[in-house]
């Protein structure tokens, strides 16, 4: 690739984005050339979705321009950018359900007949037409709703290329597919890239990306690390770029003295219908475990059957020495278990409703006098977990909706907790919440695991459950890959340095430790003490 | 109960122009009131019977609306209580010719059971939404109230049960009345201060963080159409004990006062919010309504777009803009 390429597919200059004082894109450039396989990484927050949504029209930059095919876009709006031939394609993804793959392919661009009436059978035709170009296999007669997440995923892809779509987003495209339906889309995208369309591909997956990238782009903290070829950027190193030097809130939580009791959660070999797969794990009071993985691992998956969300299908939980049944989440929280879930707004809270309402929501039984729930006992309910919590509220009364994201999650946190709970499950608790109620939240987990409690929790950020945890679970395919003590992860050469530095030197390890599970098989499965 | 220092600001706030929207319908209705009373001075509006008069006629709807509260309140609808209320007049009028008031009684409120169960069921487990459950409830149950009584009405003699239910009264009170304060009484408690009505309320803000909760939102549901139908039931008798006679045109109708009394009382349509006081409010200003304007001698015709044009007017006022 060192021909002096005319003008790039899309050269972004100098952009620059702000979301409310918070810098989420500072002075980025980024090139893709036509006929290019473009890899972007970066960690959360490192600006990879605000970049995308810039080019794609949905955010405008505060500066910086972008140019397709040379030419400077004069507006940045979504009809600007699918005019200008960019496509992008979603994780959820925008098919019709109860439409077929042509009608979905044509939509709004019907094939008119003579009469201006709508002629399924030439769109069926050009649609099939479309496919066997690209070597692919999806009947354009079949109901959308009945097609696996694979074709879903070419179908949508087909799509964008009718649109003559020039430019290819691909935002984790192979989350929901199967091993044979990546090697499927991985065709297809070579296929595309050597008829001239240039792809971004953002991807967790360092193994994927080694596949099927020509270039790659690294975006930290807002900023551009480095644009090299693969062959110029060996995994290790990947990674180095991604998780770089950062100062965070987070290095400064002291994780303290963990004394560690007796078991209160045993899980043997439990199964779901889907995910989780075959999970044994052992949590003892006053521990807090984590659990890594990429999206689609299964953590979450676990997290709900812990919480009787989901049906256990096969094993057995022991919860305090005591085999039970958890069917519903009545019944784990009769069992003292509480799931913090992920996503706040739809499971967490009612977000119309009040503080009190919200926090009293799982024990109204308790605060009963009589037939009556008691007033008085439940403002003293809420209040305490207001003050325990320091939640920032203009008053008990207010609505949850009013509050800040980190104090929205907050009001969660003190639900769950005026259930006294002796397990809690935390799902991504800190996401979309500001840096400050981060650390906060971090420091309130080694806070209840200090006062007895046994904690499990999700989070994407690893430096996060770096801080938090006692011992960390690596997931991959719905099976626990890999269980790590959080001290092993401490790089003995960095033991010297600052506490800045030894974090980062821990989430490489963690970082690698998460790759490797993706491609081992569940046989390879072994446990580290 | 004493008054704590979180308490103070959101009175001052209630009081402010801020929450002025909340509040309309009890503003709206001293509005009416006033206007009616000034301009229909002369033509007896006034009159302390012609005020208890609104009141009987706004009992049924009120009843129903109580239980329609929780419907809505729990993000469900209740279509069918209109023709239940008739068929439960006609199955009260047939069951006290058969065998006297309380199994009369009895039967009524079985019918309710009865529906309700069926309405829940195919909500709760087969799935059907309730709009379209109770939409054919409306149908089956108007029909079979035509099949049983043959289209004619069933007289009540029972002089017992045409006091109690609807016709009586206490000195200048009638007994509808106290129908009507009692339940409404009942019904704000329950949903404000019960375990029950809690849930009610949160099943509708929000399905899912409620069943995280642990709340078993299906069972809430289910309760909520049951306590409708039983609710249309009682309404029904009442319709029946005032006119002596069961017929399955009672309530025909009705389920659009009741759902109109609902959402101008504050209650909304989309689940999560819902006062019973409001509700009873905004029935007594549907009756107002009527009354009114009957009594400045509007046509049936211009009385329908009066009424539909100050319920959308006031409904249409209530909603804040998001």
């Amino acid at each position: 690739m060192n021909t002096p390429a005319p003008a790039p597919a899309v050269a972004m200059k100098g952009v620059s984005k702000s979301f409310g004082g918070i810098r989420a894109l500072v002075d980025v450039d980024f090139e893709v050339a036509n006929g290019e396989i473009h890899a972007l990484l970066g960690g959360n927050g490192a600006g990879k979705s605000t970049i995308l949504k810039i080019l794609n029209g949905v955010h405008v930059p505060d500066s910086g321009t972008i140019a397709v095919d040379g030419i400077v876009l004069a507006e940045i709006s979504p009809e600007a950018s699918r005019r200008a031939g960019i496509a992008m394609i979603y994780q959820e993804m925008s098919l019709i359900p109860t439409l077929t793959v042509a009608q979905n392919v044509f939509l709004t661009r019907e094939v008119k007949g003579r009469l201006g009436l709508i002629d399924d059978r030439v769109a069926e035709r050009r649609a099939r037409e479309l496919f066997h170009m690209l070597n692919v296999e999806v009947d354009p007669r079949a109901r959308v709703a009945d097609l696996g997440a694979g074709q879903r995923q070419l179908t949508e892809i087909i799509k964008a290329i009718s649109h003559r779509a020039k430019v290819l987003v691909l935002d984790e495209p192979s989350t929901a597919l199967s091993v044979e339906d990546v090697e499927r889309l991985f065709s297809f995208l070579r296929k595309l890239r050597d008829d001239g369309v240039a792809i971004i591909y953002v991807s967790h997956r360092m193994d994927e990306i080694a596949q099927i990238a020509d270039r790659a782009t690294i975006l930290r903290d807002g900023r551009h690390v480095i644009t090299a070829p693969l062959s110029e950027l060996p995994v290790e190193s990947m990674i180095e770029h991604i998780v770089g030097r950062r100062s965070r809130g987070l290095s400064d939580i002291v994780r303290g003295e963990t004394r560690v009791g007796e078991p209160v959660l045993v899980l043997r070999n439990v199964s779901a219908a889907d995910k989780p797969k075959n999970i044994d794990l052992t949590l003892r009071r006053g521990e807090v475990i984590g659990l890594a993985g990429l999206l689609g691992s299964g953590r979450s998956s676990l997290a709900r059957v812990i919480c009787g969300v989901d049906r256990v299908t096969s094993g057995e939980i022991e919860v305090g020495g005591r085999r039970v049944r958890l069917d519903s989440p009545r019944d784990a929280i009769d069992a003292r278990m509480a799931l913090i879930p992920e996503d706040r707004l739809r499971q967490g809270v009612i977000a119309a409703h009040s503080v009190l309402a919200n926090v009293t929501m799982s024990i109204l039984d308790r605060l009963r006098t009589g037939w009556l729930v008691s007033t008085p006992k439940a403002r003293a309910v809420t209040d305490e977990q207001i003050a325990a919590l320091r939640i920032k509220t203009s008053s008990r009364d207010a609505a949850v909706r009013t509050l800040s994201g980190g104090n929205q999650q907050k009001v969660v946190l003190g639900k769950w907790l005026a259930t006294t709970p002796d397990i809690l499950v935390l799902d991504e608790p800190t996401a979309g919440i500001d840096i400050g109620s981060k650390a906060e939240i971090i420091q309130l987990v080694r806070e209840f695991a200090s006062a007895g409690r046994a904690i499990v929790m999700i989070s994407s950020e690893l430096s996060e459950l770096l801080t938090a945890c006692d011992r960390i679970l690596v997931m991959a395919g719905g099976r626990i890959m890999d269980d790590i003590p959080r001290a092993d992860l401490d790089d003995p050469e960095a033991a010297g340095s600052d506490a800045v530095m030894q974090l980062q030197a821990a989430e490489r390890r963690l970082q690698i430790a998460i790759q490797k599970a993706l491609t081992r098989g569940p046989e390879e499965v072994h446990h580290v003490h | 109960m004493s008054i704590s220092e979180g308490s103070a600001p959101t009175l001052a706030a209630r009081l402010g122009l801020a929450n002025w929207r909340q509040n309309i319908i009890y503003i709206g209705f001293v509005v009416i009131f006033v206007v009616f009373a000034l301009a229909l001075h002369d033509k007896g509006f006034l009159n302390p019977n012609n005020l208890l008069n609104i009141f009987r006629q706004t009992a049924m709807i009120a009843v129903m609306a109580i239980a329609m509260t929780y419907v809505l309140s729990a993000g469900e609808i209740d279509l069918s209580v209109g023709a239940v209320a008739g068929l439960a007049s006609v199955v009260t009028a047939m069951a006290i010719d058969l065998g006297g008031p309380l199994l009369g009684v009895a039967a009524g409120l079985g019918t309710g059971i009865v529906v309700g169960v069926f309405n829940g069921l195919l909500t709760t487990r087969v799935g059907i939404p309730s709009f379209l459950t109770t939409l054919a409830m409306m149908g089956i149950a108007k029909g079979v109230a035509m099949w049983i009584s043959d289209t004619a009405a069933v007289p009540i003699i029972s002089k017992s049960y045409s006091f109690i239910f609807g016709g009586g009264s206490f000195g200048p009170i009638p007994v509808l009345l106290v129908w009507m304060v009692v339940l409404g009484i009942i019904g704000q408690l329950v949903l404000r201060k019960t375990t029950f009505g809690r849930q009610v309320l949160a099943t509708g803000g929000g399905e899912v963080a409620a069943r995280y909760s642990g709340i078993n939102t299906r069972a809430i549901k289910f309760r909520v159409l049951v306590i409708s139908s039983m609710a249309a039931s009682l309404a029904g008798m009442l319709y029946a004990g005032r006119l002596q006679s069961g017929r399955f045109q009672l309530g025909e109708g009705d389920e659009l006062s009741v759902i109109a009394a609902a959402v101008l009382g504050g209650t909304s349509l989309f689940g999560g919010v819902g006062t019973v006081v409001g509700t009873i409010v905004g029935a007594l200003m549907i009756g107002l309504i009527n009354n009114g304007l009957i009594l400045m001698g509007l046509e049936f015709s211009q009385q329908l777009i009066a009424r539909g044009a100050i319920i959308v007017l006031a409904v249409a006022l209530s909603q804040s803009r998001r």
